[in-house]
């Protein structure tokens, strides 16, 4: 069986998959590992918007460029150009629609090429056989502990699939795997 | 060579620019305050035919002319527009200065034959400024002062070491002198500058200072009198023709390369930096194709700005062949050359490069950044702007806990201050575990803002059996609840 610390900073020069309600969570925990700028890359019309108070839980605001596409194809080649270059450690993309596997394959390339990592932000179901892993992030209740979340790994290309209970220690920024549930 | 200088006064340019752009019948002034008081500045003929005249209060005018139609002047676009004609001057002569707020000089040396002489030459520029309808009086002469001397109190040329045989029937005031020195010289009876040439300088100079002899040796061209043209605002612009067409995307590179060296070195002597570039390609059936570069930084690095140019070039359709290139610096900024420090960190060239790349697809307005703003309203404790524009700050203030994700309010049915037990939000039954505070946040009253019209908000955060963790809030003066905002 895997242990979490193998797995989490997730691997570098791939791009990986979140969904889930816990995925914004996910991805700036993720994000929390990373030195540097992290490139947040999503469409304009999207109503949710990231508010920078909360983010500092997790990394400075100062850290983060946001990038507002027109359509996911803006999206899309914005990322692979992020990725390619490597200027970003890791470039968060969110995603409207399935990616084919052209598009997912391209990314791979481009965050291979570049030694960066990427994570998309996926609706559920919508994963696309190019991800190197795909992450399912849900928030459970647990008492006044407000991160308490299970992220269970429902893709992996080399390894098993497995549940873990986690919540965010935001003083130290880092994450704390509270049990480990079995399958 | 002895120098010829031309001298044109424009005696009405205010009025004139005015009344180009928006022709009046009738008496016409622009006023300007002075001292607390309206006064006349610039009038149009037929004021002047009423027996206006400039520096009189706006107030008397109107009294003496009811029908006196008027407007502010505007000073500095005068000024601009001064400019403008000197450099339409430049097309008689290459050395042109500005004269005081309404004159300018040119020193038509040697370039007057282009012209078919110099009395062709005052009147081609007579006939092409009464086309754009201004008032201008004009003098030639050997030196400037004769040439002010004609133009302001005479007319027309001066023939070669005939100055002052042309100007001596001018009164004295046509020698730039002061009003004291002009008052005192007609109390003696001094009338004209022949008149003042006649006396001996030695008493001249003892009755009034040096000033008089001074100006007049200035006309007659004794004393150097230098005339400044204007400077040349540098031009960030190369072009480059070929004998032969080329079409292939590497040449059209090279030939980029070697324009983007000359370009950043012009850059390089102005201390100054490309903001946006634009790359022209003349095809041979006269087409035109442009790559525009929108840079994220001021930059003038040929080796780094090459590369950004590889995307655009690739895009372009070169048909039968491209025969000339032109590179222009549309857009330039200040980029002062700067010590290299251990103190500061080196700027993030990488990421600047990256920013371009992705702004030249998406638009440079559309990367943005996050900068802190002094407020406690949740939507506003923040400023979205341009990451090429700003420098990324760290005052973040430490506030409450804040949600991950914002969202514009959606209403949930619920009832009395307390958060309900049971909602239904984005078609989710959820139930209610746990309740965090109430946090009052009251509206900012000297911002209008439409979504806080219904008051003091009170926000909780609502912890669900279902796991959802979400940050809601009452409004007591409207009681009705709201889901804002999601601690993912």
């Amino acid at each position: 069986m895997d242990r979490f610390t193998d797995i989490f900073p997730l691997r570098r020069g791939r791009v990986h998959e979140a969904c889930g309600a816990s995925a914004y969570s996910f991805a700036f925990a993720l994000a929390a590992q990373h030195k540097g700028a992290i490139l947040w890359i999503k469409e304009k019309w999207q109503a949710d918007q990231l508010n920078p108070s909360g983010l500092a839980d997790f990394i400075s605001p100062s850290e983060i460029l946001v990038a507002q596409g027109k359509d996911q194809p803006e999206v899309l080649a914005s990322a692979e150009e992020a990725l390619r270059s490597g200027a970003v450690s890791l470039t968060l993309l969110e995603l409207s629609k399935p990616l084919s596997l052209i598009a997912g394959r391209r990314l791979q390339l481009a965050a291979e090429a570049g030694q960066s990592t990427g994570l998309c932000l996926i609706q559920d179901g919508m994963g696309s056989n190019a991800a190197e892993t795909r992450w399912q992030c849900e928030p459970l209740f647990g008492g006044a502990d407000s991160t308490l979340q299970r992220w269970s790994i429902i893709k992996n290309k080399t390894g098993t699939l497995t549940n873990w209970d986690v919540r965010w220690d935001a003083k130290t920024r880092r994450v704390i795997v509270v049990s480990k549930t079995g399958e | 060579m002895q120098k010829r200088v031309v001298s044109l006064w424009f005696p009405r340019l205010a009025s004139d620019r005015f009344l180009r752009a928006r022709p009046i019948d009738g008496p016409f002034a622009l006023t300007h305050r002075q001292n607390n008081t309206e006064r006349l500045y610039c009038l149009n003929t037929e004021a002047l035919a009423q027996g206006l005249t400039p520096g009189m209060g706006f107030a008397d005018a109107r009294a003496f002319c009811p029908d006196l139609q008027s407007h502010p002047a505007d000073l500095t676009a005068d000024a601009m527009f001064l400019q403008v004609l000197a450099r339409w001057a430049k097309r008689f002569c290459p050395w042109v200065g500005l004269d005081g707020h309404d004159g300018l000089l040119l020193d038509v040396t040697g370039s007057t034959h282009l012209f078919g002489g110099e009395i062709a030459l005052l009147g081609d520029i007579h006939m092409r400024l009464a086309k754009a309808q201004l008032t201008v009086s004009s003098g030639l002469a050997d030196t400037r002062g004769a040439a002010w001397a004609l133009a302001h109190f005479g007319k027309g040329v001066a023939e070669r070491g005939q100055t002052l045989s042309a100007i001596g029937d001018l009164p004295v005031a046509a020698l730039r002198l002061s009003e004291k020195a002009n008052v005192g010289l007609q109390r003696l009876g001094v009338r004209n500058i022949a008149d003042l040439v006649a006396l001996p300088r030695a008493t001249v100079t003892r009755r009034f200072d040096a000033e008089v002899i001074m100006r007049l040796d200035q006309v007659l061209g004794d004393l150097p009198e230098s005339l400044s043209p204007l400077p040349e605002a540098p031009r960030y612009q190369v072009r480059m023709s070929l004998p032969e067409p080329i079409g292939l995307a590497a040449d059209v590179m090279a030939g980029t390369e070697r324009l983007l060296t000359a370009l950043c070195q012009r850059l390089k002597e102005n201390e100054t930096g490309a903001r946006v570039l634009q790359l022209t390609l003349r095809r041979v059936d006269q087409g035109q194709q442009q790559v525009e570069l929108r840079l994220a930084r001021p930059m003038r690095d040929a080796a780094r700005i090459l590369p950004l140019f590889e995307r655009g070039v690739d895009e372009i359709d070169s048909g039968f062949g491209i025969d000339q290139l032109r590179l222009v610096a549309t857009q330039v900024e200040d980029l002062p050359i700067q010590q290299m420090t251990h103190s500061r960190a080196a700027p993030d060239d990488q990421l600047d490069d990256l920013i371009t790349r992705i702004g030249n697809r998406i638009g440079l307005e559309n990367i943005q950044r996050f900068l802190p703003a002094d407020s406690h309203i949740p939507e506003r404790s923040y400023v979205i702007s341009p990451a090429a524009w700003s420098t990324p700050s760290n005052t973040w203030m430490p506030v409450r806990q804040r949600p991950l994700k914002l969202f514009p309010p959606e209403v949930v049915a619920g009832q009395g201050p307390r958060p309900p037990r049971r909602l239904r939000w984005r078609r989710m039954s959820l139930t209610t575990a746990l309740a965090t505070g109430p946090e009052r946040i009251a509206p900012e009253w000297w911002m209008t803002d439409e979504s806080w019209h219904s008051g003091i908000r009170d926000y909780w955060r609502v912890y669900t059996q279902q796991g959802r963790r979400l940050w809601m809030f009452y409004t007591p003066q409207n009681p009705a609840w709201f889901v804002q905002g999601e601690f993912a």
